[in-house]
């Protein structure tokens, strides 16, 4: 009994966030990662595109609200999405024409890109805070719970309870979902298989008649999905202000960095890493050792390795340790 | 050219000694960042007392005064000192109804106040840094609100009398929080109490489950929750009661808001918390007197402010002098018993009793007695949270 509930303590502080946390995180270091991969630079203005994403689909969330439109015990966000998602890449692809396609041109190289990408970050960050202002929005709405900590202790009769939201799962379903898609395109179709050949070798693809418009066109598709799926899932979860959703940009670096630059599966595994190190540094493990260990063992401090202040720090640490011994990171992907 | 010059010039000379003295009062508050919400009804607050002075019209044999707003931006230190500097040295002020936020406060004392010899009375910095004990702020330095040393102590006492013995705590990160939780964990401790862990939150995040978790994990039969209505404090309580940790949550002053009461709904029944209060005849006076004015006397530091000027303009009148180095020692006096007691709207029949060489004791607003190094001693009101609303239990 006490091992079931160490077990469940662990599973509603530990396991349930840092997975949909790392969801999160891996849909995010996807959009990253593909940028990196096929266009060759870091896309600093990436948070701040899954604030527009997000942003768009709040206001079309409340708008459907308004009207009395609704998806049943799911959030009404999820009907929302697709005009977000469609907003987001007209956005991008106008950004790509308007800016990044004259650097391009030039040849300009990828530090050039990035620097061109904090301005474009900082443009997006002002449209942001002027459409939708910088204060926290809530969004969510539908079955808060699948199981709630109350619900669970009558349940099983444990001493700990054991809440599950609906938005966690949700998290988890859509990014597999999503992932799946994304990789079946990648693998699967001409398009997708015409974008890997372009990441590989950009002289090679021309030659072989690949249009590169068409590809990057694609791409910032591809990514205004990502980063849209992204954003709505962690506002859903969490909430939306447009300083996190800046903020957010170090964890999904770190992730996709640790994943390696430019490979998919890496940026997942990234994410996930990222997420998981965040959560159980920061843990204080006290009441999970109290139910595991023997009495005589049991802790009286907390057990705590850091204080939750230094979550950022983590993401910060792992960047840096695996820059040092691995710089393509943990999958192989571009060195940075 | 010349002469007409000099005509002009004596009879300006003339003209201001012929008109009664001009006093002015800086109102230095937040108004914007973020407690910009309740400024203005702080500022109206004090400008009231400056208005029915001048009603009155018999301050200092006639002398009129006037209320200069200034910006301190509430967590600007920078702001906040060169605002009170352009007022000292630009406009003139005798004296300040201000700071609000404990950071900006103890800036503007050190920086400016200190250094020109400035009056300050704040109506709402409440840090038990700013208590002077050893006369580190020259005299200069009152408040009419209570230090959380106090609070701290009430916390303590409404926790004991409820039968609870161990608590979690959690505090916003910076002056207000810190100054709190430590006020509060030394007088639990001492009465005997378990605090299981003292952690710090940053405001304006999306996610508080990790802190959530370590608080959990330490364990309490309530979390104490010093932060702010609208920000981490609301987060933590959302995410302790979405993971089960806790169910039963202390309010400090800084989360009494009816906003907490519409986000979290339901699971904030049973939780109880106090701010400061009184029911004193002065408060009900007050919020006439703020209606007629065409504000909300209830919001929060508003009574306070209302004190702190009158609290000043009645010192002046005491010490016969609108300078601060003579007024300042006067503050405590009138303040205080032994004398006869001043309610709001009686600032006229008491400048009167102080020609007449009575001696009074502000009682106000917000039934001001000042303590120690002339900080209000404070009254606190106990509340329930019951069927979504906040329901008041007892004074203390």
């Amino acid at each position: 009994m006490d091992f079931l509930n160490g077990l469940v303590v662990l599973a509603n502080f530990v396991l349930i966030p840092a997975t949909s946390y790392g969801a999160q995180l891996a849909l995010g270091a996807l959009g990253v990662t593909l940028i990196y991969g096929i266009l060759r630079f870091s896309n600093f203005a990436h948070g701040d595109t899954m604030a527009f994403g997000t942003t768009v689909t709040i206001l079309l969330t409340w708008w459907f609200q308004s009207m009395g439109i609704n998806f049943g015990p799911l959030p009404t966000a999820l009907l929302a999405l697709p005009f977000g998602i469609l907003a987001t890449g007209l956005l991008l692809v106008g950004t790509d024409r308007a800016v990044y396609r004259f650097y391009r041109r030039k040849k300009a190289a990828p530090v050039i890109l990035v620097i061109v990408s904090v301005g474009v970050m900082f443009i997006m960050n002002g449209i942001v805070r002027f459409i939708i202002g910088v204060g926290d929005q809530n969004f969510s709405d539908g079955e808060r719970f699948i199981i709630s900590a109350r619900d669970f202790k009558e349940m099983t009769g444990l001493a700990e309870g054991l809440a599950l939201r609906t938005t966690q799962v949700l998290t988890v379903v859509v990014a597999v979902i999503v992932v799946a898609v994304l990789f079946w395109f990648l693998n699967k179709t001409r398009t997708g298989k015409s974008m890997r050949a372009f990441s590989d070798n950009e002289d090679l693809a021309l030659l072989s008649g690949i249009n590169p418009e068409r590809v990057v066109m694609v791409t910032w598709l591809i990514v205004a999905g990502l980063a849209t799926v992204a954003g709505v899932l962690y506002g859903l979860d969490k909430s939306f202000k447009p300083f996190t959703y800046f903020q957010l940009l170090l964890p999904i670096f770190a992730s996709a960095v640790v994943g390696g630059l430019g490979n998919p599966l890496g940026a997942i595994a990234g994410g996930f890493v990222v997420a998981f190190s965040e959560v159980t540094v920061t843990y204080a493990w006290k009441k999970v050792l109290t139910y595991w260990l023997p009495e005589s063992l049991a802790p009286d401090g907390l057990v705590q390795l850091m204080s939750t202040d230094y979550k950022f720090a983590v993401s910060f640490a792992i960047l840096i340790i695996v820059l040092l011994f691995k710089p393509t990171g943990l999958f192989k992907g571009q060195s940075v | 050219m010349k002469k007409l010059l000099l005509a002009s010039a004596a009879t300006a000379l003339l003209a201001g000694a012929a008109s009664a003295e001009e006093i002015k009062i800086g109102i230095i508050l937040g108004y914007t960042g973020p407690l910009e919400s309740i400024t203005p009804a702080m500022a109206q607050g004090a400008e009231l007392a400056i208005a029915e002075v001048n009603a009155a019209g018999t301050l200092l044999d006639g002398a009129t005064v006037t209320g200069i707003r200034g910006d301190d931006g509430c967590i600007d230190a920078g702001l906040a000192t060169a605002t009170a500097e352009r007022l000292i040295t630009g406009d003139g002020i005798n004296a300040i109804v201000g700071g609000d936020c404990s950071g900006v406060t103890g800036a503007i004392l050190q920086n400016v106040a200190m250094p020109n010899g400035v009056v300050m009375i704040s109506p709402s910095a409440t840090s038990p840094g700013l208590s002077h004990n050893n006369n580190e702020d020259n005299g200069l330095f009152f408040r009419t609100a209570p230090s959380d040393a106090r609070q701290g102590v009430v916390i303590t006492d409404i926790l004991n009398d409820r039968g609870i013995k161990s608590v979690a705590l959690t505090y916003t990160n910076n002056d207000y929080g810190k100054g709190l939780a430590d006020a509060f964990q030394a007088a639990f401790e001492a009465s005997g109490g378990t605090v299981t862990i003292s952690a710090a939150h940053e405001d304006g995040k999306a996610d508080y489950s990790a802190e959530v978790a370590a608080l959990a994990s330490a364990g309490g039969e309530v979390l104490v929750v010093a932060g702010y209505v609208d920000q981490g404090g609301k987060g933590v309580i959302q995410a302790s009661l979405d993971s089960g940790a806790f169910d039963t949550f202390y309010l400090p002053d800084g989360m009494y808001g009816d906003s907490l009461l519409a986000a979290i709904g339901d699971g904030l029944n049973g939780s109880f918390g106090a701010l400061p209060g009184t029911d004193s005849d002065g408060a009900g006076v007050y919020q006439g007197l703020a209606s007629a004015a065409g504000f909300d006397g209830t919001s929060a530091f508003s009574a306070e402010s209302y004190d702190a000027a009158a609290l000043i303009m009645l010192a002046m009148q005491a010490a016969g002098s609108s300078a601060s180095a003579d007024f300042a020692a006067h503050v405590m006096d009138v303040a205080n018993a032994p004398g006869e007691p001043i309610l709001p709207g009686e600032l006229a029949k008491a400048i009167e009793l102080l020609k007449a060489g009575v001696d009074i004791d502000y009682i106000g607003a917000t039934a001001v007695e000042l303590i120690g190094p002339g900080e209000s001693a404070g009254n606190y009101r106990e509340y329930d949270v019951n069927g979504g609303a906040f329901v008041t239990a007892k004074f203390r």
